[in-house]
């Protein structure tokens, strides 16, 4: 089997495990310097995904992309961390507030960009906006098949590629030629991590932006190792038409935000006393609750 | 023309319950608007479909009928829906929240070039005020969809993209049937010309679906264990007490995470969203994961040893005490006092 090219679509999702009040501005935007950020879980699982298919064909190549600010080149770094071979983030303030439409547009021309790849994978969801849309319009932008809710590569032939989809209700097994998108599902194996030689190795990988604030000897050992520089990608970079990137890209717009607040409604205390219990059944029985 | 439509989902000639659902949703929607109900259904051996889909109060039935379109693949129906949508050119178009729906409709969403909100659980239709145009945009539809973890309800709206779609999740718009003879229009989509040979790329090798087994969210009463059961021997307890009141068995992440019970019984917002009669949480803290997929329920009792668990906020009978001494008293006073 030939070697592929794989490109993972990877996210830098605030933790919404932690999220305090302040998580949104009012214009119903995140509010992102208040949350501590993370790197997509579900996308965690695509790049395994690809990293397994590396194992098992070598010379495949992968190819970590992500859009977001400044800080999302942790996700670059991070991959590289993990094993993928190259790295690029998208980012530009322009590219800001975008809706699943805006965004899939923006990585669409990045990976046009990038031009010859066999695969693309992506988490199935992101626990931020947790829409599982990128993908699939991704997948129509490029106008490949798409393969969602993938949970097993089961084989890697010449011409196609056989997975395993875990469904709500079921599971599926579907064959798609190349090139094709898959979305990966949370039940996939987990990633592998870090290796310490790759960590060592890239430490100081950085975007442009971030080399702004660098000192002399940081941008020296960028000098001596050009693989150190993160491809950052501006609007201009990846030709993309104004007008379909950032909110005005947007159909979707967010009117308003609330955070949910438990209704507090009249309650009756009971204990465990055999008499509270009784009268409780009894209640529920006289008022067809129950019986 | 002003429509409301709703995709539905059919395997086996039978219409899933959540295009049910959706049907209903979009009929209350169209009601509000003053327009016709419009739907697209797309399978194999459909004849005779519509009598499942005009008592929701149907206008006008797209069908389309073909082997190869069964089982679902992505490729095919976003092509037959492309077609439909652009020639009826609807106000609105709903999708389940399924597997299937968020495949599709966000791949539809990028043809159309329009917005699509993800997972709604509410809908409704208001006005929004345009700032920067001035303008005033009536008549919209209000996406009502968790987001953040569950942690907030975010309002999606659109004004300047027609159509304006958005995925539905299971179990949570009532089903209502307005009219066992409510007359449709049923109009046959012509498959071939619209689908390609080349959509046929991804082949279907596999298929296991599981039929219903579990259906938490048609039972009334649900007897919900947490971490605090304890163990899976412990969840007998809430078994015996679902049997007697002909319920089922819930659980909560943690309780399937420990492994006390199967994950197809989660409830929450990654589980199943359920609004039966009567909830009953053993303990379980009620973390908003969780109570996101249950707060509906007609009636709360909530049995947990901490007086100050989150649960009892929203429960309408807060019992303070060990869920092992509870159980068997609402078990026994149950025998006692039933008919
Ligand atoms: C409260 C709230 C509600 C929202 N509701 C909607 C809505 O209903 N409809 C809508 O269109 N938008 C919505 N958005 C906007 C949406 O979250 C953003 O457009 C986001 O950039 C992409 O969507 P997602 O996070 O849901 O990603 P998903 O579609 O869930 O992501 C799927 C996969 O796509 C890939 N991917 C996604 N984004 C990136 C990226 N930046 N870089 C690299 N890979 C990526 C990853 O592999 C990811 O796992 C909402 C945002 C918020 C804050
Ligand atoms: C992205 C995301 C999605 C999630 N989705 C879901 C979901 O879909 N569903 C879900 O449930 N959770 C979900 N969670 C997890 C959720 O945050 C909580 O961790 C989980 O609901 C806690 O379960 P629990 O109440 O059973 O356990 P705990 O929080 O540990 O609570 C146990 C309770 O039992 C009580 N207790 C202990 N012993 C006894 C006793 N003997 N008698 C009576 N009471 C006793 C305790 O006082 C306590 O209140 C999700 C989390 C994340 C981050």
């Amino acid at each position: 089997m030939r070697p592929l090219k794989i490109v993972v679509l990877a996210k830098q999702v605030p933790d919404t495990r932690h999220v305090g009040p302040d998580a949104m501005k009012p214009d119903g935007t995140v509010n992102r310097g208040k949350l501590a950020t993370v790197f997509n879980p579900d996308d965690l699982h695509a790049l395994e995904l690809a990293l397994n298919i590396k194992d098992r064909i070598p010379g495949t190549e992968v190819t970590i992309l992500t859009m977001g600010p400044q800080k999302a080149a942790d996700i670059v770094r991070e991959g590289y961390y993990r094993g993928v071979d190259n790295g690029i983030m998208i980012s530009d303030r322009r590219f800001g507030g975008a809706d699943t439409l805006a965004t899939s547009y923006t990585i669409v021309q990045g990976i046009k960009k990038i031009s010859d790849y066999d695969l693309i994978v992506g988490g199935r969801q992101a626990i931020d906006g947790d829409t599982a849309q990128v993908g699939p319009q991704c997948a129509d932008k490029l106008n490949i098949p798409q393969v969602t809710y993938v949970e097993e590569i089961l084989e890697i032939e010449e011409d196609k590629i056989i997975a395993r989809r875990r469904l709500s209700k079921g599971i599926e097994t579907v064959a798609a030629p190349y090139p094709c998108l898959m979305t990966v599902h949370g039940s996939s194996p987990k990633c592998r991590s870090r290796i310490a030689k790759n960590v060592m190795k890239y430490k100081y990988a950085r975007t442009k932006s971030e080399l702004r604030s660098a000192d002399e000897v940081l941008l020296n050992l960028h000098k001596k190792r050009p693989y150190l520089t993160i491809p950052e990608w501006s609007v201009e970079d990846i030709e993309a038409d104004a007008s379909k990137i950032g909110l005005a890209g947007s159909p979707t717009k967010v009117k308003s935000v609330s955070s949910i607040v438990l209704t507090a409604n009249e309650s009756k205390i009971l204990t465990d006393s055999d008499s509270d219990i009784e009268g409780m059944i009894k209640e529920l029985i006289e008022h067809h609750t129950i019986g | 023309m002003k429509s409301v439509f709703v995709y539905c989902e059919v395997e086996n000639k039978k219409v899933a319950e959540i295009s049910q659902e959706l049907l209903s949703a979009g009929k209350r929607l169209a009601q509000k608007l003053g327009c016709p109900l419009e739907a697209m259904v797309f399978g194999n051996s459909l004849k005779g479909i519509e009598s499942q889909i005009s008592p929701y109060g149907v206008d006008k039935l797209f069908v389309a009928d073909d082997a190869r379109l069964e089982p679902y693949t992505t490729l095919p129906h976003a092509a037959l829906a492309y077609k439909v949508l652009k020639q009826q050119d609807p106000q609105i178009v709903l999708f389940g929240a399924t597997s299937i729906g968020r495949d599709l409709a966000p791949r539809l969403a990028s043809k159309l070039n329009c917005g699509l909100t993800a997972d709604a659980t509410i809908l409704d239709i208001g006005d929004h005020f345009v700032k920067k145009e001035k303008k005033e945009y009536t008549d919209l539809l209000y996406a009502i969809r968790p987001a953040f973890g569950g942690s907030i309800m975010a309002n999606i709206i659109n004004w300047d993209m027609h159509p304006q779609m958005a995925t539905v999740r299971e179990g949570v718009m009532k089903k209502e049937i307005i009219d066992e003879n409510y007359s449709t229009e049923v109009i046959t989509v012509e498959v071939n010309g619209v689908v390609k040979d080349e959509d046929f790329v991804v082949e279907v090798i596999d298929r296991h679906i599981e039929e219903s087994g579990v259906n938490l969210k048609e039972s009334p009463i649900i007897v919900a264990g947490g971490y605090g059961v304890g163990s899976k021997e412990n969840f007998d307890l809430l078994k015996n007490l679902a049997n007697i009141l002909g319920g089922e068995v819930g659980g909560s992440r943690a309780a399937v995470d420990a492994g006390f019970i199967d994950h197809n019984r989660q409830i929450g917002q990654t589980g199943t969203t359920v609004r039966p009669k009567l909830y009953i949480a053993a303990g379980i803290s009620g973390a908003i994961q969780h109570t996101a997929g249950m707060q509906d329920a007609s009636m709360i009792i909530s049995i947990n040893n901490d007086p100050e668990a989150p649960i009892n906020d929203i429960a309408d009978y807060v019992i303070t005490g060990d869920l092992g001494v509870v159980l068997p008293k609402m078990i026994k006073y149950y025998k006692e006092n039933a008919k």
